[in-house]
């Protein structure tokens, strides 16, 4: 198992035939991953990828039973393709799109709490690189070949310092059983915590590391969940340091506004929950190393 | 993006907020015709930068006559304000806002922000006003009071009433304030606001008037508030970043030696950080985003070479959908376009990284290769100090 998505997920590509969509469906087609069609409004009954094209994600989801859908669709129109998904009764998205108005993620969150619990879509990002589970299926813009299958848990707001802290692990011989980007955006669909507690379910996940970065509250608030509701090892960075106050580093998200949002801040309440800390980014590799032949002697 | 408390004000005015009678200026001369056309006895002239905390700086001057309404102009127009958020550049006054001057009963405090926690709009207020929102949290926790929005519904009159109780009012200044609390929401929503704030709010015979307005807008909604774009001032942002947001790219000036070229934010902001731990400091943050393409690449060196303090250049890219070799051929391409006239440091990782360094040695052979983020941070602060203290020899 792993967690979010697997080889068995069905799954649709919303944003199919667009110049993006259609480049990284192939790429997910070729990992393995079971895309069984896209959805580009006007579209419907073309076949694309050899893969059936619909109008409506409703549509696409009644005929090909699809559980999970990736969004490609430009900033504008992206919160309503999310709604859209959920909707449609899609259990896992994954919106790649960066750039969405903050006043359109709020109502997202809004519109999504009209579905009870066991009924409401997970949504991951928006502004990520997806979500990848190596061996089985990826759902995403990352390139599969640097992650290999094990049994480390990675969650993260960036893609690249994602795809560095995976080749360092490759590297040193770890592998992962799922990679989730939460993205860098200020208002994303699930949060570190969210997905910290669907790793601590995972009977094929064993350690856990968190990628932060500057801004907002999450970080803070998973280490505080962690400590007292989590037995597996949590591994933390934050990205940062160097970042002044008040400005924007790149992410929508990634800006220091207020006290608790600076790297050294969140790693001082990490590490006070007691959480291993990775010390810089250059060191992903060695420090799971540790803490997991740690675990292995402990044990 | 940022805007002129002036044009912050333009946008209450329309939503029926009561302000202070103002005009603009651009020249001493003007500034005084405004005081004479707005009438009374005495003005502040306003230094319209791009900062809070102006009063302080010396930005904000009191004046009672238009003679000293001109001096003040005189002063301000073509300062540098520095003040605690603009850092040791400042910020030049290139345009000042004259306003008559009201008597203040009370003052309050009256901010709207996205809040990342409730991932909704909130509304804080206190009594308190005059003070910075930190100050206020600090001395007077007690007399902060706060509103959640639901999207769903919008603001309702219910939250603002409490508001304006909460704050302390009575009488007849309860539905103004509700009235002027609307009317800022309606802003902050119509128009994509991340951030508006009023200080002070002030009670002026049994009137309610917004004294100062600073406000900030979502740089992802820009496309559906074409007014809001229009309200960009260039000379309130640092040169080397309007040069780059020109471009397409993702750059935020810092105050180190060390140029960066990265691709992803996140792996940007690592990148920082190694630089730092091995003992240089970075000349700024920039994101190439996922193309890498020869002409992004070219772009980049431009934008990072704009700023003369950069000693050394360090390109990090980890390509995953992109190819090395591609990379590897844009920054070769890059080299004889731009001309880098410093070392340039460059790591490649990911999908073929062996061609990508092999073209690298071909048509480059003057760059330094690096194998790992450390092994780049480190031959780049190693670079930049051995380039220090052979010009310090020479």
């Amino acid at each position: 198992m792993a967690i979010l998505i697997d080889e068995t997920t069905p799954v649709l590509i919303q944003g199919f035939t667009g110049r993006i969509g259609n480049f990284h469906a192939g790429e997910m087609i070729d990992y393995g991953t079971n895309v069984v069609g896209g959805t580009t409004p006007g579209k419907g009954g073309q076949t694309h990828l050899g893969r059936p094209v619909f109008n409506t994600v409703k549509g696409a989801v009644q005929e090909t039973g699809a559980e999970a859908s990736i969004i490609f669709v430009p900033p504008p129109f992206a919160a309503d393709a999310i709604m859209e998904a959920a909707d449609a009764g899609i259990k896992y998205c994954t919106c790649i799109t960066d750039g969405i108005p903050a006043q359109d993620m709020m109502r997202v969150k809004r519109y999504m709490r009209r579905y009870k619990a066991d009924l409401k879509m997970r949504l991951t990002g928006p502004n990520c690189a997806g979500t990848i589970s190596p061996g089985k299926a990826m759902l995403g813009i990352m390139p599969g070949h640097i992650y290999t299958p094990g049994r480390v848990g990675v969650v993260g707001r960036s893609g690249t310092l994602g795809y560095e802290a995976a080749s360092q692990m490759q590297a040193h011989g770890i592998g992962i059983s799922t990679s989730v980007g939460i993205g860098g955006d200020p208002i994303n669909g699930s949060s570190f915590k969210d997905i910290l507690q669907l790793f601590e379910e995972d009977p094929d996940t064993d350690a856990v590391v968190m990628i932060g970065e500057i801004g907002g509250p999450q970080e803070a608030e998973a280490a505080e969940w962690a400590r007292s509701h989590m037995k597996k090892p949590l591994m933390a960075y934050v990205a940062g340091l160097s970042a002044p106050k008040g400005k924007k580093m790149g992410h929508a998200g990634a800006i220091v506004q207020a006290f608790g949002e600076s790297a050294q801040e969140k790693v001082e309440i990490i590490r006070e929950a007691g959480h291993t800390i990775i010390p810089n980014p250059a060191s992903f590799g060695e420090t799971v190393e540790a803490v997991l032949s740690g675990k292995k002697a402990a044990a | 993006m940022d805007i002129h408390e002036y044009q912050a004000k333009e946008l209450l005015a329309k939503q029926g907020i009561r302000l202070p009678r103002g005009g603009l200026a651009y020249s001493p001369e003007q500034a005084a015709y405004r005081a004479s056309e707005i009438g009374g006895e005495s003005w502040v002239v306003k230094a319209q930068i791009h900062s809070g905390a102006r009063g302080k700086a010396g930005g904000i001057i009191l004046c009672k006559s238009e003679k000293e309404v001109e001096d003040a102009a005189e002063k301000l127009l073509g300062a540098r304000l520095v003040t605690h958020q603009t850092g040791e550049r400042g910020k030049m006054v290139g345009r000042l806002y004259i306003e008559e001057t009201v008597q203040i009963d009370r003052e309050i405090y009256l901010g709207f922000v996205l809040d990342r926690k409730e991932e909704r709009i909130m509304i804080v207020a206190s009594g308190q006003g005059g003070m910075e929102i930190e100050e206020i949290s600090e001395k007077e926790p007690d007399s902060i009071v706060r509103q959640v929005v639901d999207p769903g519904v919008g603001m309702l009159d219910f939250q603002a009433r409490e508001l304006a109780f909460g704050l302390g009012l009575d009488g007849a200044l309860i539905g103004k304030a509700v009235q002027a609390i609307m009317g800022c929401y309606r802003v902050f929503r119509d128009y994509d606001a991340s951030m508006l704030e009023i200080n002070p709010l002030v009670v002026s015979h049994d009137e309610i008037y917004a004294l100062d307005c600073k406000m900030s807008f979502d740089e992802n909604a820009l496309f559906r508030r074409p007014e809001i774009s229009e309200l960009r001032d260039k000379s309130q942002e640092d040169p080397r970043e309007t040069f780059a947001s020109d471009r397409g790219l993702s750059y935020v000036g810092l105050e180190g030696n060390i140029g960066c070229i990265i691709n992803g934010a996140g792996l940007a902001m690592a990148t920082l950080d190694m630089i730092k731990i091995a003992g240089g400091e970075p000349a700024n943050f920039l994101d190439i985003g996922g193309g890498a393409s020869p002409e992004r690449v070219a772009k980049s060196f431009r934008a990072v070479l704009q700023d003369k303090k950069v000693e050394v250049v360090l390109v990090n890219i980890f390509a995953g959908i992109n190819r090395c070799d591609w990379v590897a051929e844009g920054v070769a391409k890059a080299l004889d376009e731009v001309g880098v006239p410093v070392p340039l440091v460059v790591r490649l990782s990911g999908t073929k990284v062996e061609e990508g360094r092999r073209i690298l040695a071909e048509k480059a052979p003057s760059v330094i290769v690096a194998d790992t983020l450390k092994d780049a941070a480190e031959k780049a602060v190693a670079a930049w100090k051995g380039g220090k203290s052979a010009s310090e020899a020479a």
